[in-house]
């Protein structure tokens, strides 16, 4: 895979939203014992450079559903930062208006559908928004994200079946960070290429390294021209570490079920600092435009929690509102 | 999972029922993860799976180290199926085997509706009784952090819907232990339903293995002016209400439905034939759910001892908010039982 084929504006962008993802979850992280976002957050740092690629190479309509995990889906899809940590601190101006929380990200204007955080919900959602594409003549396609558990599931099956069967244009992107909670991979699944399970559907399928953001980039690009250009779905398997436990800030169990060989390996190779290399050494990037994007991000997240902080708080008497549309 | 850690030091002191008994206290994680250590001793055919039981956090420590102790052939993680994982364990027990299956929330139970309801329930009946089935089914119930719309709910009001099911639902460690045993002893599917902010409480447990029967309920505090039904947690809340309560002179008597499958008609009538008054106070939905049940059941059975409409206390018609202060709207407690009780005594 090579950078040359990557124009310089999309390699710039590239960067900043993956580094906008970074920074977004560690300011979360970093805030978090303040007990002002009372909500489960699931961070995914590790894994920010498999949201932005896919969405990279989406249009603003195009569809994605979000799981648990969603805070990359969402900033990579467009979805508006203020909502987001609104939302995270359960305020009216949330995008879900504080109803929600951190693991039911939505943002209707840029196409990010909704997020279950039933392991696995999204997917049959996600091909039915595909069949309304498809019913319209629409042109969109739709992709919903999941981990590697969610493979596990009846529900991903019956989904793939029908999608292929049908021919709908949607995108299954698997993202395999080899936990799901505590539990490795390898203690729930014996065929650990998560590939092989599209395939029997005969759905083409992608592997994608999801701490090398070209091979991410030109893997979903394959992907997406296939769905985009009507033959059916695709499926993507993307890896990456999850660097922290499975919810909350940091990983104190870390010792107890990690695997120490496994966790030098991925913990040592970041996503980021791996591509902002690549990006010098190109003459893509200055250490002054870095410098520039990252102020500017920061000085975002700063209006964002702030944004947060003076929000209201939903009203009592609305417990009720938007039960029925 | 680590948000729920707030909750475990946010959990009220419960009381304790043998509170004489000083020796031995055990919290309700502490007394589960005994019962399901000496089922599993007891009986070979015992086993314990689910989604995380053999991680370094065991289920809120419900099973923590029992695969150490028994080998992953007995207590072993699952991949998430959930619906297939039940028909498994319903294929097990049909075979012998008494399984016992835990998931975090009642929630995900929704993915397997179509084995407990379709087939565990009604296995033994649809082959008149010759085939039985022999399984624990749990699920601990979240509450507060934010957990949301589906990560929050009760749901026994569905299941309680079904012919065929047991229904069990303990408020204190020593019902724990000793209602997790019978579970197990039973012949047929058993929905074992727990409230995460029961798991600090303690109360005094036997060290031997005991078993509380299905369908008796218990008189927690005895009363003759109101006659409180209270399922799971809100056994706590209505405890601390007639605390209060006493205050102002009000005299509560308040019935632990301990299981809802079967439920103890008796306890609660001869209750309300002494007080003439019933509040039945729930973790659920109100509509058509567990309270609405007990209450249709008194007035069917029990009309000519009511001196006043019955009340219930319980979740109103929403789903579970994320935001706290939404989650304060949402769910019923102390305060709301204290004025259900002062609208209907006089
Ligand atoms: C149906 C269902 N079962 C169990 C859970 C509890 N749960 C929430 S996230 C999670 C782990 C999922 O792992 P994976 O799909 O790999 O996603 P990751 O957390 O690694 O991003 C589990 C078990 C759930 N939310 N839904
Ligand atoms: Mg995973």
């Amino acid at each position: 895979m090579d950078i040359t084929e990557i124009d310089k504006a999309t390699l710039i962008n590239l960067y900043s939203v993956i580094s906008r993802i970074r920074k977004v979850q560690l300011r979360i992280e970093e805030l978090y014992h303040q007990d002002n976002m009372k909500t489960p957050v699931h961070l995914c740092l590790g894994q920010e450079a498999i949201a932005a690629t896919i969405c990279e190479n989406l249009t603003k309509q195009d569809y994605v559903f979000s799981n648990h995990r969603g805070h990359g889906h969402y900033l990579a899809k467009g979805g508006d930062l203020n909502a987001m940590i609104a939302e995270l601190h359960c305020k009216e101006t949330g995008c879900s208006k504080g109803r929600g929380g951190s693991m039911h990200l939505i943002d209707l204007s840029v196409g990010l559908m909704g997020s279950s955080s039933i392991v696995s919900g999204g997917i049959p959602l996600a091909v039915g928004v595909a069949f309304s594409s498809a019913c319209k003549k629409d042109g969109l396609i739709s992709v919903v994200f999941f981990g590697d558990a969610a493979s596990e599931e009846g529900v991903l099956h019956e989904s793939m079946n029908f999608a292929a069967v049908k021919k709908l244009p949607v995108l299954f992107v698997c993202e395999n960070n080899f936990y799901s909670v505590f539990s490795h991979q390898t203690t729930r699944q014996l065929v650990t290429d998560i590939t092989a399970r599209p395939k029997a559907f005969g759905i083409p399928t992608y592997k994608a390294d999801g701490r090398d953001v070209i091979d991410a980039y030109l893997k979903s690009k394959q992907a997406i021209e296939v769905v985009r250009g009507g033959q059916g779905p695709a499926f993507i398997e993307c890896k990456a570490y999850r660097w922290r436990g499975h919810a909350g800030a940091g990983d104190e169990l870390k010792d107890k079920y990690r695997k120490l060989d496994e966790w030098d390996e991925w913990m040592n190779c970041c996503p980021l600092q791996k591509y902002e290399t690549l990006l010098l050494d190109n003459n893509i990037l200055t250490d002054k435009i870095i410098d520039t994007v990252n102020s500017q991000i920061d000085v975002e997240i700063n209006k964002a929690f702030d944004f947060a902080n003076e929000s209201p708080l939903p009203r009592k008497d609305e417990l009720e509102k938007y039960l029925y549309g | 999972m680590p948000w729920t850690k707030f909750l475990i030091d946010k959990t009220e002191p419960g009381f304790d029922e043998h509170a004489d008994q000083e020796d031995r206290k055990l919290t309700f994680s502490e007394a589960m993860r005994e019962g399901l250590d000496q089922s599993l001793a007891r009986d070979e055919n015992v086993y314990v799976m689910g989604q995380g039981v053999d991680d370094p956090s065991g289920m809120f420590g419900i099973t923590v180290d029992l695969h150490k102790q028994y080998g992953s052939e007995r207590v072993f993680d699952t991949p998430l199926s959930e619906n297939g994982l039940t028909g498994i364990a319903v294929g097990s027990a049909i075979a012998g085997m008494r399984p016992v299956y835990l998931h975090n929330r009642p929630d995900f139970l929704m993915l397997a509706m179509d084995q407990i309801i379709n087939h565990a329930a009604k296995w033994s009946y649809m082959f008149g009784g010759q085939s039985t089935v022999p399984l624990v089914i749990m699920a601990v119930i979240g509450r507060g952090w934010g957990s949301a719309a589906q990560h929050s709910q009760s749901l026994h009001g569905l299941f309680m819907h079904i012919p065929g099911l047991r229904l069990v639902m303990p408020s204190t460690a020593y019902d724990a232990k000793g209602l997790l045993t019978a579970s197990i002893a039973d012949n047929n599917p058993v929905i074992f339903i727990m409230h995460r902010w029961l798991f600090k409480h303690s109360s005094f447990v036997p060290e031997e293995l005991y078993s509380i029967p299905l369908g008796k309920g218990v008189v927690r505090r005895k009363g003759k002016d109101v006659t409180i039904v209270a399922i799971s947690y809100m056994v706590i809340e209505a405890m601390r209400a007639a605390e209060e309560l006493e205050k102002d002179g009000y005299d509560v008597e308040i019935i632990d439905s301990r299981t809802l499958l079967p439920l103890d008609e008796e306890i609660i009538l001869d209750s309300i034939k002494k007080t003439g008054r019933l509040i039945v106070a729930d973790t659920d939905w109100v509509t058509a759910g567990a309270s609405a049940e007990i209450s249709a059941m008194v007035a069917d059975k029990g009309f000519e001892y009511l001196k006043m409409p019955i009340k219930r206390v319980g979740w109103p018609n929403s789903h579970v908010p994320g935001s706290y202060v939404l989650e304060e709207a949402f769910y019923p407690g102390v305060d709301d039982i204290v004025s259900s009780v002062k609208e209907i005594v006089k």
